[in-house]
């Protein structure tokens, strides 16, 4: 019984890493200046506690098919050195595997969280609702106009609650269902939600930031190729939860400022 | 040989007669114990029946799915649930397992039936407080099961009831009247009950061992409840408010998590100045520390088990107290590490990151405690000893996916995704569970006087060990991918490729939670028919060894018990000639 447990363990745990070395399923292509350090910092978790996840289970595979010898000359062993070994091993390994992440680790966030967006970026608004994102540029006037929760009314189409009647500023605010924006230009997105909490998430630019209602939290990062990507919900929303999605357009800045140009027209 | 006192205990209550004073409203902490076990038990297949409804639908969106419209018309018209029904299964899936089967079953069931027992008390502390408990807990029981049969259905907010989704009411969505009021209330009254436990488990610790019964020679297990009934005191004393602002939030609209200019079912809100991630923390602060309220006891079944089938001392006993402490106290500086995408400060970040990597420390330590005491032993291969092993191997796999997210910025690619749900399904469900298993299959002959079907316990072992690695470790390749959690089917370009993996796993799903049945069969079955159990079947050396299996009602018959040695006196040659010496044996133990 305990040779069985033996192989069955050591079965599982090759079946199990080898999915994780062939990449069978894995992250999308990084598109993002910050990804590559985030992507570095998984492999490296990877290595390191694939590593401790190995050798854990092959270890107790090897002394599980020991212990099952039935040869009755056989005493019993207390592990040699007592617990101290396995103490020290434990504390010096996950240690230095600890230490090394956080170190790592905290640069790869400092890089998305605590730097500043570039003064320069390309500054959109971001509106999460049951269950779609809106997005608002600020037109030719470079200013947004101001949000009044009380003029929402996704009938009409004023899903930030905009009131140009009165605010010069929204009048020439564009607002699409799409995040539409330049390659290799910093982005500043600000973040609110209209009910409940969402979340974006583009795992290609490894970004996933919630919408909290009642604070505006900004996200910026620069994507560094073209193409059409998914934003998707991953914070739970209500019933419509898993159709909540909306398109990442990146384009070239040609591209970009004539399609600003169409919008701005309309 | 046991000491007896020559003075007669004079018992805290004396035995009743009448059925409802022995059976159902009983003050000995052993019927207590077996009526948060049958709870559990209730509660467990409930949940796993949520869990198979969920994994047809992922895997099959289309298939209606037999009676399932009996059972709500509205969620599931023609059998075929809806987003929403999805929702709300899995809310009540994740309540129910996290609150009624995990904290009740290693923790109350087990704690409440052995923790007297391996101190040599006769009772809790405060038995009245203890059936209280556990009338407390069927009562929030009730009130949760209730939701499934209001109009509205369960509520959808999941089992972390974020808010504003879990404050506003009705305009939230289905399920978010009646339903989300009945959990808050049901949690609520669930918090009641785990207050009065835990009081009562670190009372009885502290205060009821019997002589010689020194801190230091504890058993593993009762060190586990002990330190799990002070975690559980501080968790659900935070929960508590919490679930009350909640509700107050939803009925006597104030504002606690909900700020100002909110727009639903395009109605402003009637809130001002509440804080979404005040709940958060909240929650957290209890929903951290409540992973370890399920894990430890856990823990410290095995560590208690697994010398007695090595035939050899658990290694570092007093290392592994002091990592179950420092465990205790670790969890609760973490509980930011679930909040690293919720817009708190990127600098609390790190601040949370550090702490839960560092118990990672205490939790390898433990890890390699069981593993260096399997070395050189001579294995008994039984049910429990193998669900042990199990136990060992699925702690690996889900610890080490905590590196991951402990993370901040690996987490904010893989949070929300199924990395998460494969993580805290090994860690904490599927381990602790393990341990449930074990000590069902090591504590049943002294529960109920019976043994239980070995050959049917092996079979359900392999089936289920080999299973719950088919479920939930092809999840971490989803998570990786990118495959959100929470959605009720996958509509989205880049997860379509995914649900291949997703049918692997609901047929998994189905057959490893069919293998649950031959347990049940096994334990229904066992408690009538299976042969009688002796005093001491696995030759174990606690105190719960040292009486009639089952125990008289007051656990010794009279005797006091004398406690000389550790709980693990095996591989030892004793002067009867076994190789173990009882706890309460006063011969010298020889050197090994």
């Amino acid at each position: 019984m305990g040779r069985l447990f033996a192989v069955v363990v050591t079965v599982i745990t090759l079946l199990s890493v080898s999915f994780f070395v062939m990449h069978t399923w894995w992250m999308p292509v990084d598109i993002s200046t910050t990804g590559p350090a985030i992507d570095h910092q998984l492999e490296e978790t990877m290595t390191g506690s694939g590593l401790l996840f190995l050798g854990g289970q092959l270890l107790l595979g090897l002394f599980v098919w020991q212990s099952s010898d039935k040869n009755p000359a056989r005493k019993i062993k207390i592990f040699p050195g007592g617990a101290n070994p396995l103490v020290a091993a434990a504390i010096i390994l996950v240690g230095i595997e600890i230490l090394t992440l956080t170190f790592v680790g905290s640069k790869a966030w400092a890089a998305v969280n605590l730097v500043p967006a570039a003064a320069d970026s390309l500054h959109i608004d971001v509106q999460a609702e049951q269950f779609a994102f809106y997005f608002r540029y600020a037109g030719p006037d470079g200013q947004f106009g101001g949000l009044h929760p009380d003029k929402i009314d996704d009938g009409s189409g004023n899903y930030f609650g905009l009131d140009p009647a009165n605010d010069v500023a929204a009048r020439d605010d564009v607002v699409v269902g799409s995040l539409v924006i330049p390659v290799n230009r910093p982005i500043l997105l600000t973040l609110h939600s209209k009910d409940v909490g969402h979340s974006f998430y583009v795992p290609e630019l490894r970004i996933q930031q919630d919408f909290v209602p009642g604070i505006e939290i900004p996200v910026h990062f620069t994507a560094t190729q073209t193409g059409k990507f998914e934003i998707v919900c991953t914070q739970l929303c209500g019933l419509g939860h898993y159709n909540m999605k909306a398109y990442l357009q990146v384009m070239s800045e040609a591209d970009y400022e004539q399609w600003l140009k169409g919008q701005e027209g309309q | 040989m046991h000491e007896t006192s020559a003075s007669h205990a004079a018992h805290q209550h004396t035995a009743p007669t009448s059925f409802i004073r022995k059976h159902v409203f009983s003050l000995d902490h052993k019927v207590i114990g077996k009526q948060y076990y049958d709870l559990a038990l209730v509660a467990v297949f409930i949940g796993m029946g949520l869990s198979w409804l969920m994994r047809i639908h992922l895997g099959w969106p289309a298939w209606p799915i037999p009676l399932l419209d009996k059972l709500s018309a509205v969620g599931a018209p023609g059998g075929v649930m809806t987003p929403e029904y999805y929702l709300s299964l899995m809310t009540m899936h994740g309540t129910i397992m996290v609150f009624f089967v995990l904290t009740n079953a290693p923790f109350s069931a087990f704690g409440n039936y052995f923790l007297p027992i391996q101190i040599g008390a006769e009772d809790m502390a405060f038995p009245r407080f203890n059936m209280m408990s556990f009338w407390t807990i069927f009562v929030a029981f009730i009130v949760m099961m209730t939701a499934f049969f209001v109009t509205d259905g369960p509520p959808i907010a999941g089992w972390t009831s974020y808010a504003p989704l879990s404050a506003v009411g009705g305009d939230a969505g289905p399920g978010m009247r009646l339903g989300q009021t009945l959990w808050a209330v049901s949690i609520a009254i669930f918090c009641i009950s785990s207050l009065l436990g835990a009081l009562n488990f670190i009372a009885t610790t502290l205060d009821l061992r019997t002589k010689g019964m020194s801190l230091a020679r504890m058993p593993l297990s009762t060190w586990a409840w002990f330190v799990t009934a002070v975690i559980a005191l501080l968790a659900f004393a935070a929960l508590l408010p919490a679930t009350i602002l909640l509700i107050l939030d939803r009925t006597a609209g104030t504002s606690f998590f909900i700020p100002a200019g909110l727009v639903l079912s395009d109605k402003l809100q009637p809130h001002s100045g509440g804080s979404p991630l005040l709940w958060q923390h909240l929650f957290w602060f209890f929903g951290h520390p409540e992973v370890y309220i399920a894990i430890l006891p856990s823990i410290g079944i095995v560590s208690h088990i697994i010398p007695v089938f090595a035939r050899k001392p658990l290694l570092g006993p007093r290392a592994a107290i002091g990592c179950i402490m420092a465990t205790g106290f670790l969890s609760y500086m973490v509980w930011g590490h679930h909040m690293f995408v919720s817009g708190m400060s990127p600098f609390s970040a790190n601040l949370f990151s550090v702490p839960t990597l560092f118990i990672t420390i205490p939790m390898t330590i433990l890890t390699l405690l069981l593993i260096g005491s399997v070395y050189g032993a001579k294995m008994r291969f039984t049910a429990a000893s193998l669900f042990c092993l199990g136990f060992i191997s699925v702690f690996i796999s889900g610890g080490i996916s905590g590196f991951f997210l402990a993370q901040p910025s690996i987490d904010i690619y893989l949070h929300a995704t199924y990395f998460v749900v494969a993580h805290f399904h090994f860690v904490m469900a599927v381990a602790s569970i393990f341990g449930v298993f074990a000590g069902t299959y090591f504590w049943f002959p002294k529960m109920f006087g019976r043994m239980m079907n070995e050959g049917l316990g092996k079979l359900h072992f392999w089936l289920t060990f080999i299973g719950v690695y088919c479920v939930f470790m092809p999840m971490h390749y989803l998570g990786l991918a990118g495959n959100v959690r929470r959605y009720s089917a996958f509509t989205d370009d880049y997860l379509i490729p995914l649900i291949p993996v997703h049918k692997f796993i609901t047929v998994a799903a189905l057959l490893t939670g069919a293998a649950q049945f031959i347990f049940l069969f096994n334990l229904i079955w066992s408690r009538f028919k299976g042969p009688i159990a002796s005093e001491n079947p696995w030759e174990a050396t606690t105190l719960e060894w040292s009486t009639t299996s089952p125990p008289p009602f007051d656990n010794f018959g009279g005797r006091h018990m004398v406690v000389y040695h550790g709980a693990d006196e095996y591989g030892v040659q004793s002067s009867d000639g076994k190789d173990y010496i009882m706890q309460t044996s006063p011969e010298k133990v020889p050197a090994r």
